[in-house]
């Protein structure tokens, strides 16, 4: 199904979406999108979306299983609690990506912003990851539960940070992957620094391999620089605050 | 290592004339207060006056007492204010606590009274005449219009049927335990009213009670899924509560069990904390975001709702809530509980809920906008009186948790966040909580509400009005007590007298 989304407000789209996938529509191509919230919010049906043009907040909020490609750059609150699904991102998306992200994938080729993979959560087999090919700015993975970041930082002019202050602020679970090495004074007091085991490299060329074929990148020239893993000391920070 | 500083608040009287040895009291004790040795032997040091014990010895053997330690009387050194002290010098750590705030600030309920007919207009008898306690909660029209054979054209927002305007407030699956939740559910259903999940998603045994609960989205986004949202009557966000505004959701380690740590998706035995904000909501404008992105995900099907603490700009914030699209706001007093909060932030931090809904209502009105929300105020509902006071105040309906959790056996000895609770409602302890048999609790929290519902009709009946609708807002019907003119302009309330 195509949707010229030009100049139409954004429950207008949503609610096309959502009827179509309800009367069994499983492919989208939406055109001209500029700004619309909320695409693939709390669809729950197998569906693969491509959007043209620029989503707007909240893409894939508590979605719950649907491929989204977008084509272009994303705008902030993309995968906000979603359960499951995969949304890639042909460019740069903003802040506050896969708060409390309990399942799928968010790909995102270019830099993402703040706050990303807040509160990330992950139970058994159910760990949503998050892989970002440029950088990331200040608190990436706060308070961060469960689940996988991953930043690569590819494409940075020399001299760039790969990620802003406070990483992993407030970490009690999950893991953090970033490529390269990360200095100690921007960890958040809570993050131990470690060096991927084997085991790690081979999950971590799992996850970025499909990361590679979704943007026709080089599985080998990414994974020829060392990775540091992030982990929290204690997945209890906060417990000697309190007198009981 | 010295003993202790910190004396036992409370001493264990064990008549061992009367004693059978059954130690029904040592195995009762969540806390380890009593053990036996030929004997039993309390360490009153661990007793916080709960009374399990004391209520289930088969003799009547025991009693719980204020320890007579003597402490030199100060009226500003209080003996709590020591307490305090020595235990902090102990640890370096911030004070826990349970349940509302237990400083004795004013209590406004108990200066207002409620109005009765006599002669000149005529009471009701509600023993025999109908009266009318139910209550939509839900965003209402500006106008109705209809076409000429009198059908309805105005498109109606989501509403939820209350039969009487009382709903449970929210308690997380780990704050309490799953029977004290179920207990609740059973109950809600059973007298057609709402229980609500709190903010550590949904049990899986309790998806049968979903058509009665109201689910919450809060900043740890616990247990949050389009299946859960899908489920529930409505939908809540949780920004703040009364017992400790301004900071988020605390679930102490010690409470997280294998099974909440399922249902939230956070390790075993981490402290839940909820971050302080939502950071994805930095505004009014981020606020509206998450309404229409919980809206969106649920097909505009389901009422979402706003919950907040009662602060000193309450009014505005309200107001600010209901023009994002908030179909239902809740405040939460200063006196409202918890299941574990730092002390100094829930004694200290808020307003109270009386002022509050009256200077809500009073702004919504003014904006025009009264219509848009429905308003559910708590923090501290103790009887159908507060309730008749709190509609008349403006409310809609009230949240009652502390009140809830009494029926079960609950004593408010504040100490929900160590996990012992020997009653089984706070704890996540298999031993403790299977004494929580849900079948009786649901009977318990049920029978109260049927009592409070009589209640409300007998006041309803004594005010010669037949309906609660009647009472909303009609603040007329009420006169404060020994309160200043400042606190009744803010009421809109007379003095009695006048």
């Amino acid at each position: 199904m195509r949707i010229d989304a030009n100049g139409m407000p954004y429950r207008q789209l949503n609610q096309i979406i959502r009827d179509a996938a309800a009367g069994g529509e499983k492919e989208f191509e939406l055109l001209n999108v500029n700004g619309q919230r909320y695409i693939g919010d709390g669809l729950e049906k197998k569906a693969r979306i491509e959007v043209h043009g620029v989503p707007g907040n909240d893409l894939g909020a508590f979605m719950n299983g649907p491929q989204i490609i977008v084509r272009g750059n994303a705008q902030d609150g993309i995968a906000n609690t979603m359960n499951d699904g995969k949304i890639v991102v042909h460019g740069d998306a903003g802040d506050v990506l896969g708060y409390g992200m309990r399942g799928g994938k968010l790909h995102v080729l270019g830099e993402v912003g703040y706050r990303v993979g807040i509160h990330m959560k992950s139970y058994k087999r159910q760990v949503p990851v998050i892989i970002a090919g440029g950088i990331a700015r200040d608190f990436f993975g706060e308070y961060m539960a469960g689940g996988v970041l991953i930043l690569l930082g590819l494409n940075r002019s020399n001299g760039d940070p790969i990620v802003g202050d406070y990483v992993g602020t407030g970490m009690h679970g999950g893991v953090i992957y970033v490529r390269g090495a990360v200095d100690k004074f921007m960890l958040g007091k809570e993050v131990g620094v470690k060096e991927p085991t084997p085991e790690d490299r081979r999950e971590l060329e799992g996850y970025l391999k499909e990361f590679c074929d979704d943007f026709g990148l080089d599985l080998s020239e990414i994974m020829s620089e060392e990775f540091t893993k992030l982990v929290p000391m204690s997945h209890r920070p906060y417990g000697n605050l309190y007198a009981y | 290592m010295t003993t202790s500083l910190v004396s036992p608040r409370f001493k264990v009287v064990v008549d061992h004339e009367l004693c059978c040895k059954c130690k029904r009291c040592v195995i009762g004790c969540g806390w380890g207060t009593l053990t036996f040795t030929n004997r039993v032997v309390p360490d009153h040091s661990k007793c916080v006056a709960c009374h399990y014990c004391v209520t289930h010895c088969p003799t009547g053997a025991i009693t719980v007492q204020e320890h007579p330690l003597a402490y030199r009387y100060n009226a500003n050194w209080t003996v709590a204010h020591r307490r305090d002290v020595w235990k902090q010098a102990e640890t370096g750590g911030m004070l826990l606590t349970g349940m509302g705030n237990d400083k004795p600030y004013q209590i406004i309920w108990d200066h207002l009274v409620l109005d009765a007919c006599q002669v000149t207009n005529p009471s009701i008898d509600p023993l025999r005449e109908p009266m009318e306690l139910r209550t939509y909660l839900g965003r209402k029209p500006d106008r109705l219009e209809f076409d000429a054979e009198g059908n309805l054209l105005t498109k109606l927002e989501p509403q939820i049927k209350l039969e009487v305007p009382i709903v449970f407030s929210p308690m997380s699956y780990g704050s309490i335990s799953l029977n004290a939740q179920k207990s609740l559910a059973m109950a809600a259903k059973d007298r057609g009213i709402l229980w609500n999940t709190g903010e550590g998603g949904l049990h899986k045994d309790l998806y049968p009670y979903t058509d009665c609960a109201v689910v919450q989205c809060a900043s740890g986004r616990f247990g949050v899924h389009a299946g859960y949202l899908n489920a529930a009557a409505a939908i809540e966000i949780k920004i703040g509560q009364g017992a400790k505004p301004g900071i988020g959701g605390h679930l102490p380690g010690e409470k997280v069990s294998f099974d909440v740590s399922e249902t939230r998706m956070i390790p075993m035995g981490t402290d839940a904390l909820s971050p302080a904000p939502h950071h994805d909501i930095y505004s009014i404008e981020d606020l509206r975001q998450l309404i229409f992105a919980l809206k969106e995900a649920t097909a505009y099907q389901k009422p979402v709702g706003v919950k907040i603490a009662a602060v000193h700009n309450v009014a505005p914030i309200v107001a600010g809530i209901v023009y994002a699209g908030a179909d239902i706001v809740y405040i939460d007093g200063f006196r409202g509980g918890t299941g574990a909060a730092p002390n100094i932030v829930r004694d200290h931090v808020g307003i109270p809920i009386e002022l509050a809904i009256a200077a809500v209502d009073d702004r919504l009105r003014q904006e025009g906008i009264r219509n848009q929300a429905s308003i559910i105020a708590a923090g501290s509902v103790r009887s159908a009186g507060d309730i008749a006071k709190a509609i008349a105040l403006g409310a809609d309906a009230v949240a009652i948790g502390t009140a809830a959790l009494l029926p079960l056996g609950c004593r408010i000895c504040q100490s929900c966040y160590t996990g012992n609770c020997s009653w089984g409602i706070t704890s996540q302890r298999p031993e403790l909580t299977r004494r929580l048999d849900p079948y009786w609790g649901a009977e318990q929290v049920s029978n109260l509400i049927r009592a409070w519902s009589l209640e409300l009709k007998e006041i309803l009946g004594a005010l010669g009005v037949n309906a609660i609708e009647s009472l909303r807002g009609s603040r007329e019907r009420l006169r404060g007590i020994g309160l200043d003119q400042v606190t009744l302009d803010i009421l809109g309330v007379k003095p009695a007298g006048r």
